[in-house]
């Protein structure tokens, strides 16, 4: 069996390859430690193909980077395909001068070779094979040419000892690398000898934090290091990557000819990025993609999923079916109405968030979504987020489970924590039947109901920016942001699909998995009290369970058992608040806001109290799934319960100021003693926004961490 | 004071001089190319005022403007 590893920049055609190479044969998996996913396939028998995440340099910088080295380090495979763009050769062949160095097998695969050609450039592959001394091979990922070839040498190059180690230091590194290489051999793997001598040359911490090397030897290889910085005057980093530009570039020089005609990618640019267009057309772009996938075509779908398939055809069927053949009735209200009704309300979104999933895929293959980042890092950059936090916001308002999981392409930790905390905030698709539910039983149906939802949602987010960015775990001000602007391509129809399916299937897997117990228990708690005897929802479990926490939701207007018990299951699936109101109520299962429930919410909630509950249910604690997903990003514990912790305590406080602010304001409630906390709460979250941030210290201001 | 990227206008091309500051923000600007002698041109601002876009070996590449500060350029 062996392993042919596919290493390159991002945006290289890495993934085209893959899915080129290994058909409908690959799956997606998590690597061992931090989750993010790699993909495998089998090529050929005995042949399996690994994709590894985009990285720029072996020194990673983010998440991705750190997976793809350890990946080479920790586990090498057989042999590595490194995957060059040609059309943007000189940056790319940094990666493969590192990639020469730690003893695995390779061979280059010139990627995009035929835009190469069509640009008018032209790239002599032998020369380049010559003074690199590995095998080129000319691709193209989307005809699929070249890939075999490819394939069947990495085979044979596979057998054989790792790469040549190529010249590229002058000769005083090259000797200062050869006594330390000397100085550590026996304490680092063998083929990886070279590798980590010029890590210790670079005094590279992240690389060295797994070798423990002897107190003595430390002490015989800094004054080395220093000695070459001191003769070249510069630091020795500094050094290596100036020096592996500098080989390529002398590479780069012979065997490369470029005519400077301006490509396609530019001319795009210069209208998306216009200075003063690139708003007006960022903010048609998105307000299309919501038009198609939300309101338009998605809604329509998922109706038809809604009522038909799920309501009519699946359970309409399962009922007639049970009835005729004398199903017991417990056992029919647990399938029909606890899990067809339950698991159905989840995946009748899967239309909508589908679309969604497939134009934003569109937007992020064809290379609009990193202009997104450089359009929006102004903005977001003043909530201590950056133009990448954009990204993963926008796919939470169809789920949070992909939009937390989008939040894997921010380098800086502390952002992506930040992202992850607040990308919930944004409304997503199971949260609009609430907001749908108050607007008819409320505001007869006002369609300002649902964007001022979105708006709280934003506003929550830049709240919470501002707020988190002053305390201590998101001290020290923006992270860094250094981004390329790969250039604009036609989107592959094969790569879209299998994103966009990608990302559905975590949607429908959590539907599939979660929320179909979560449905049987919630069944279960609301059918049985706690003799185990079948009894109407009013008399419950889950009815006591709610009498007991109630009194927690007094201050924010919704003290009742009824829209505790709501809250609560909404934790499960967010579509839970609604089927829940009209259990308990007494209305029977129902997903949409009929006339009986818009009655009942009438008759129970005041517009403030509702106005508060919403607000509650939009901003708290997202569901388990999503919960699920904190946690895998996160990667502690500890973490996922601060994001947990901190939106539902923000709820709290916002649906607390609604209720008690709101009654006097626009009820006129009479003033108490609640109205004062509600003040004093006020100015504490204005004071927490407002103050000023004691850790913003230029000195910080680059000393962030992984 | 030295000159900056931070303060070259749009359309202007300039030449590496020294790279300033330390730890990864350095070594990323440096892994992506940016590099003493290297030539950079300066493409475009975003449209509330930041980051910048630049062209390095060919390519584009967005930058901070408080970023942008570390690199000293001629």
């Amino acid at each position: 069996m062996i392993k042919i590893a596919l290493a390159g920049n991002p945006n290289s055609g890495k993934t085209t390859i893959f899915n080129n190479l290994t058909g409908s044969s690959q799956y997606v998996g998590n690597w061992p430690g931090v989750t993010v996913e790699k993909k495998e396939g089998t090529y050929k028998k005995d042949i399996t193909i690994v994709d590894l995440p985009g990285a720029y340099s072996l020194s990673p910088y983010t998440l991705e980077e750190v997976v793809a080295r350890d990946y080479l380090i920790n586990d090498p495979p057989g042999a590595i395909i490194n995957i060059v763009d040609a059309t943007n050769i000189e940056r790319n062949l940094y990666l493969t001068t590192q990639l020469m160095e730690i003893g695995i097998p390779i061979i280059i695969a010139l990627n995009m070779y035929d835009i190469v050609n069509k640009n008018g450039d032209k790239i002599d592959v032998k020369k380049l094979e010559n003074s690199l001394g590995v095998k080129v091979f000319a691709t193209s990922a989307l005809k699929g040419q070249g890939l075999k070839e490819a394939v069947n040498k990495a085979v044979d190059v596979s057998k054989k000892p790792g790469a040549p180690i190529a010249k590229i230091f002058p000769e005083k590194i090259n000797g200062a690398i050869k006594q330390i290489s000397a100085l550590i051999k026996g304490h680092v793997p063998n083929k990886l000898n070279y590798w980590y001598a010029v890590k210790f040359f670079e005094r590279d911490q992240n690389a060295l934090s797994t070798i423990k090397l002897p107190n003595n030897i430390i002490e015989e290889i800094e004054p080395i290091i220093q000695k070459i910085e001191t003769e070249m005057d510069d630091t020795s980093e500094s050094l290596i990557t100036f020096e592996r530009y500098e080989y390529i570039e002398g590479i780069v020089k012979q065997s490369v000819v470029k005519n400077n005609n301006s490509t396609t990618s530019e001319k795009i640019d210069l209208v998306l990025t216009n200075r003063f267009l690139a708003l007006p057309i960022f903010a048609l772009i998105m307000w299309f993609v919501y038009f198609i996938s939300v309101s338009s075509i998605g809604a329509m779908a998922t109706d038809w999923a809604n009522e038909e398939l799920f309501g009519n055809i699946i359970g309409g069927n399962i009922s007639k079916f049970f009835i005729s053949a004398n199903v017991s009735p417990v056992l029919h209200s647990l399938v029909v109405d606890g899990l067809i009704g339950g698991v159905g309300s989840v995946l009748g979104f899967v239309p909508q968030i589908m679309i969604l999933f497939f134009l934003l895929s569109i937007l992020e293959d064809c290379g609009y979504m990193a202009r997104v980042a450089f359009i929006m890092d102004r903005v977001f950059r003043k909530f201590g987020l950056s133009g990448k936090s954009f990204i993963p916001m926008l796919i939470s308002s169809g789920c949070g489970v992909p939009g937390i999981m989008a939040s894997r392409t921010i380098e800086s930790e502390k952002d992506r924590r930040m992202t992850i905390i607040l990308t919930t905030f944004i409304p997503c698709g199971a949260k609009l039947p609430i907001i749908a539910l108050i607007a008819s039983s409320m505001f007869r149906g006002s369609s300002l109901v649902a964007p001022s939802m979105y708006f709280l949602g934003i506003g929550a987010v830049v709240l919470s920016g501002l707020i988190l960015k002053k305390t201590k775990a998101f001290q020290g001000n923006e992270s860094p942001f250094v981004m390329e602007l790969p250039q604009y391509h036609a989107p592959s129809i094969k790569n879209i699909l299998n994103h966009t399916w990608e990302r559905g299937k975590s949607f429908i897997i959590k539907a599939g998995t979660v929320i179909f117990i979560a449905c049987g228990f919630i069944w279960f708690l609301s059918n049985f009290n706690f003799s185990l005897e079948l009894v109407p929802p009013t008399e419950s479990i889950l009815s006591t369970i709610g009498t007991i926490i109630a009194p927690i939701f007094m201050p924010l207007g919704f003290g009742e058992w009824q829209p505790a018990v709501a809250s609560l299951t909404g934790l499960l699936a967010k579509e839970n608040v609604v089927s829940t109101l009209s259990i308990f109520y007494g209305l029977g299962e129902s997903a949409s806001a009929d006339a009986g429930l818009i009655a009942a919410i009438s008759s129970n909630f005041n517009i403030i109290s509702a106005v508060s509950f919403m607000s509650f249910n939009l901003l708290c604690a997202p569901c388990v799934a999503a919960i699920a997903a904190v946690k895998r990003e996160m990667g502690t514990w500890r973490w996922t319960f601060i994001a947990v912790g901190y939106q539902t305590l923000f709820a709290y406080c916002i649906s607390f100021l609604i209720n008690n602010l709101g009654g006097v304001i626009f009820l006129s409630a009479p003033i108490t003693v609640m109205t004062y906390i509600a003040l004093f709460m006020l100015g504490g979250i204005v004071w927490l926004t407002a103050r000023k941030d004691s850790y913003l210290d230029k000195k910080y201001r680059y000393k962030y961490t992984m | 004071m030295p000159k900056t990227l931070k303060s070259v206008k749009v359309g202007e091309t300039v030449l590496v001089k020294k790279l300033n500051g330390e730890g990864p923000l350095k070594r990323r600007i440096m892994d992506m190319g940016i590099t003493k002698g290297v030539s950079l041109t300066i493409k475009k601002v975003a449209p509330l005022g930041d980051p910048i876009e630049v062209t390095v070996r060919g390519y584009e590449l967005t930058i901070r403007r408080d970023d942008a500060e570390l690199i000293e350029v001629e």
